[in-house]
């Protein structure tokens, strides 16, 4: 064993300097020349920031879209789900509720068009997106309370749909904020 | 939907295209033969010296494993008191505390043995001194001693006869520096340009569009993410691991991480076959193996994309699939794909809860950890494949009345005794801890501890169960992932598990290593035609079935008191 203690200690050392120091200086370092800065991207409107581009934020008024539930409130210094197991009967009844208030804001749209995402929780916590159903059936309300007409919202929408990577590889999904900082800016 | 399901088939076979070249490349390393870093030589060489070591003197089997147990042993104090003290060091913009005794004996071991299992939240609970002079140096190097551990069994194999597995710190260094550094910078730019963060700046507090006031952690963590994959660490930055969206910000790099984690356990199998020359050898393994991974994989995409039934009752549309848990950019489909992925091999990094998956997929994770050889950890992967070989000779030569061989070695009564050994303490890993934890939680929940046993679980019933069961299966298997709802940030769980973890990991080493050795100092057989054929399809076949029973014969109770009992309850 004590003929190598000494090399242990060593090869850590060395390690240490090449993984934990060069290693993160160097990615630092190229991060700078990304989006953002190597900082996280943020979105600014009339010269402040407004969020995180991928960072989901909280939405509850009427005439905003909404996002999906969030297990740590959108708060953005933790993260995580709900980590309810599917047959939890508690976990059943926070479902029903996100139904019924939805239903409560959204008189026009009927259950079986509600899309399962909008709610249950994301598993980040944070999800920025959801998917374009879950934005088209929000429209009604959000004509209503901003007085405008529902094509405008629709062609927003569509506008705002980002299609799979590649248009191959995935899921269609709307940046729920970047939609909001549009929608403040449509007359 | 349909390009959901085009994600997921390319990723596996963008794994595959990559994993091939890769493994011929690392066999050369190994070999000692030309590659394209042959220039950083005098730099491997330099750093050896300096560290007192004869780098061309090979060691026999003990002392491969002497060296590899004491710098270990040094990591593990080391990780310890870092974590222990981190509230007092550098780089802590957050002003995070220092880890309990317990937690941070928990996660030093976790990070050393290459399981990543987090019983604190990244956010939180460490330092940016922490996240990359504890767990980005660990998951390094833990990665590069799995893999330095499968070489010796390479350097077994590929001999007649030889007492010499090679020299643990010179191929440590080599894999460090020419396999994991090199595409860990290239992983890392490529999250980086994608939105991860790289700056050292820590919390920002910003105002919503909406007015409220919220903060967003940050931090260094393109280069541990990187890490974290390529070597089936899994231990994320932030508390939700590769489902943050900063870890983890769209489909490419999702493709990306799910990729770059099965890219060495996949190469490490073609490796085997370049450096030994055993080509077909090497196929036969890989078919096996993916036979194994689409046995769990298909169950477990099915479930997820039809989605959770008592929803549907609910009479709301799952267009989709089951999104409990799971995010919108990456879908049911590739979340489930990542979910059997991240547990055949043993990263256990997460893009979708686990806690809130069906059963049917519960059971699907469950069963990739406990077999953990289909494609497996770095290094260990092979390694515990290896042992289930040895079983199935001795059972094919029990069967045809022959002593047992493997590529010409007799294998005898010492050899089967550790593989049986290693097979079965898993069992009583998992299911002791496992009845530990359900007895105190039965017979004594209110028991004056720091968390009350009444107040582990997050869900009550077979699912709660799970919770316990999952966590040691994923400890024991160097996994990492969990069901997070258990609270387990108390000394009973981070103890036994820190325990479960340490012999999880070391005895399935020193295990084969011990074998490897022992086979490798024994006298050639030339084969004959008496000789057991291991790379026909007959052979792997039956290891297959050696598989599925010990799997099953030991683990079929608690997982139908877990997953099974709760999927009846729910139809």
């Amino acid at each position: 064993m004590k003929k190598y203690l000494l090399p242990s200690l060593k090869i850590t050392l060395v390690f240490l300097v090449i993984c934990s120091l060069l290693y993160p200086l160097l990615i630092a370092g190229i991060g700078h020349f990304t989006p953002g800065g190597g900082r996280g991207e943020t979105i600014v409107v009339n010269g402040k920031v407004v969020g995180y581009a991928n960072i989901g934020q909280k939405f509850d008024q009427d005439k905003y879209f909404w996002p999906r539930p969030s297990a740590v409130a959108f708060n953005a210094a933790g993260s995580g789900g709900s980590n309810k197991g599917p047959a939890n009967q508690d976990y059943l009844k926070d479902v029903q509720a996100h139904i019924d208030s939805f239903l409560i804001h959204n008189p026009t749209v009927k259950k079986e068009n509600i899309p399962s995402e909008l709610v249950t929780y994301s598993g980040s916590g944070l999800d920025p997106d959801i998917s374009p159903q879950a934005a088209y059936i929000q429209v009604d309300r959000i004509a209503k309370v901003r007085n405008l007409p529902t094509d405008k919202i629709n062609s927003l929408i569509a506008g705002h749909t980002e299609k799979p990577f590649l248009a191959l590889f995935g899921p269609e999904k709307i940046n729920v904020l970047r939609l909001n900082v549009a929608l403040d800016e449509l007359h | 939907m349909s390009t959901e399901w085009m994600g997921i088939i390319a990723s596996f076979l963008i794994t595959i295209i990559i994993a091939y070249p890769l493994g011929r490349y690392i066999a050369k390393v190994f070999a000692g033969e030309k590659t394209i870093l042959d220039f950083l030589s005098p730099l491997e060489n330099r750093i050896l010296r300096f560290c007192g070591i004869d780098y061309k003197k090979g060691m026999n089997w003990k002392e491969f494993l002497k060296a590899m147990l004491t710098v270990n042993l040094v990591w593990f104090v080391y990780a310890f008191f870092v974590l222990l003290g981190q509230g007092h060091l550098p780089l802590n913009p957050d002003k995070n505390p220092g880890m309990s005794p317990d937690l941070s004996f928990n996660t030093a071991i976790s990070f050393m043995v290459n399981c990543n299992l987090q019983d604190y939240s990244g956010e939180t609970g460490a330092t940016y001194l922490s996240q990359l002079f504890v767990f980005t140096f660990l998951q390094f190097l833990s990665a590069a001693t799995g893999i330095a551990c499968l070489v010796a069994l390479f350097n077994g194999l590929k001999e007649k006869t030889t007492n010499n597995l090679g020299n643990f710190w010179a191929i440590l260094t080599k894999t460090v520096t020419r396999i994991l550094l090199p595409l860990c910078i290239v992983i890392a730019v490529l999250l980086a340009f994608n939105g991860t963060p790289t700056s050292f700046d820590g919390k920002d507090t910003i105002t919503t569009l909406q007015g409220d006031t919220v903060q967003v952690s940050r931090g260094p963590a393109a280069g541990m993410i990187a890490i974290k994959h390529l070597g089936t660490n899994g231990g994320g930055w932030f508390g939700a691991n590769s489902a943050h969206p900063f870890e983890n910000p769209n489909y490419f790099t999702n493709m990306l991480e799910i990729i770059v984690q099965v890219l060495i356990p996949v190469a490490m199998i073609f490796a085997l076959g370049f450096y030994i020359k055993r080509r077909k050898l090497s196929w036969m393994i890989f078919a096996i193996m993916t036979l194994g991974l689409f046995c769990l994989l298909v169950p477990t995409l099915v479930t997820e994309v039809y989605g959770n039934p008592l929803i549907t009752k609910m009479g709301i549309a799952q267009p989709t699939g089951a999104m409990e848990g799971k995010e919108v950019r990456f879908g049911p489909a590739a979340s489930a794909y990542w979910s059997i992925v991240t547990t055949i091999i043993s990263t256990g990094s997460v893009n979708s809860m686990h806690d809130s998956f069906m059963p049917v997929s519960g059971l699907m994770q469950m069963l990739g950890m406990l077999v953990n050889a289909f494609y497996g950890g770095c290094g260990v992967g092979l390694l515990n494949y290896y042992i289930y070989i040895i079983i199935t000779v001795f059972i094919a030569g029990l069967m045809v009345g022959r002593t047992p061989e493997f590529l010409g070695h007799k294998v005898e009564a010492r050899e089967v005794k550790i593989a049986a050994l290693v097979t079965l303490l898993s069992a009583f890993i998992i299911k002791g801890g496992t009845a530990l934890a359900a007895y105190y939680f039965v017979y004594h929940n209110n028991i004056d501890w720091a968390v009350k046993p009444s107040a582990w679980l997050n869900n009550p019933g077979y699912h709660g169960f799970s919770e316990m069961f999952y966590q040691y299966i994923s400890s024991n298997a160097n996994n990492g992932s969990g069901y997070a709802g258990l609270t387990a940030n108390n000394p009973f769980w981070n103890i036994t598990t820190g325990f479960a973890m340490i012999l999880g990991r070391f005895l399935p080493i020193i295990g084969p290593v011990a074998i490897a050795g022992l086979l490798a100092n024994k006298k050639y057989i030339p084969e004959s035609a008496g000789t057991l054929q291991v790379d026909s399809m007959t052979f792997e076949v039956t290891t297959f079935a050696v598989i599925v029973i010990i799997t099953a014969l030991s683990y079929f109770p608690p997982l139908v008191l877990g997953p099974i009992a709760e999927y009846f309850s729910m139809h």
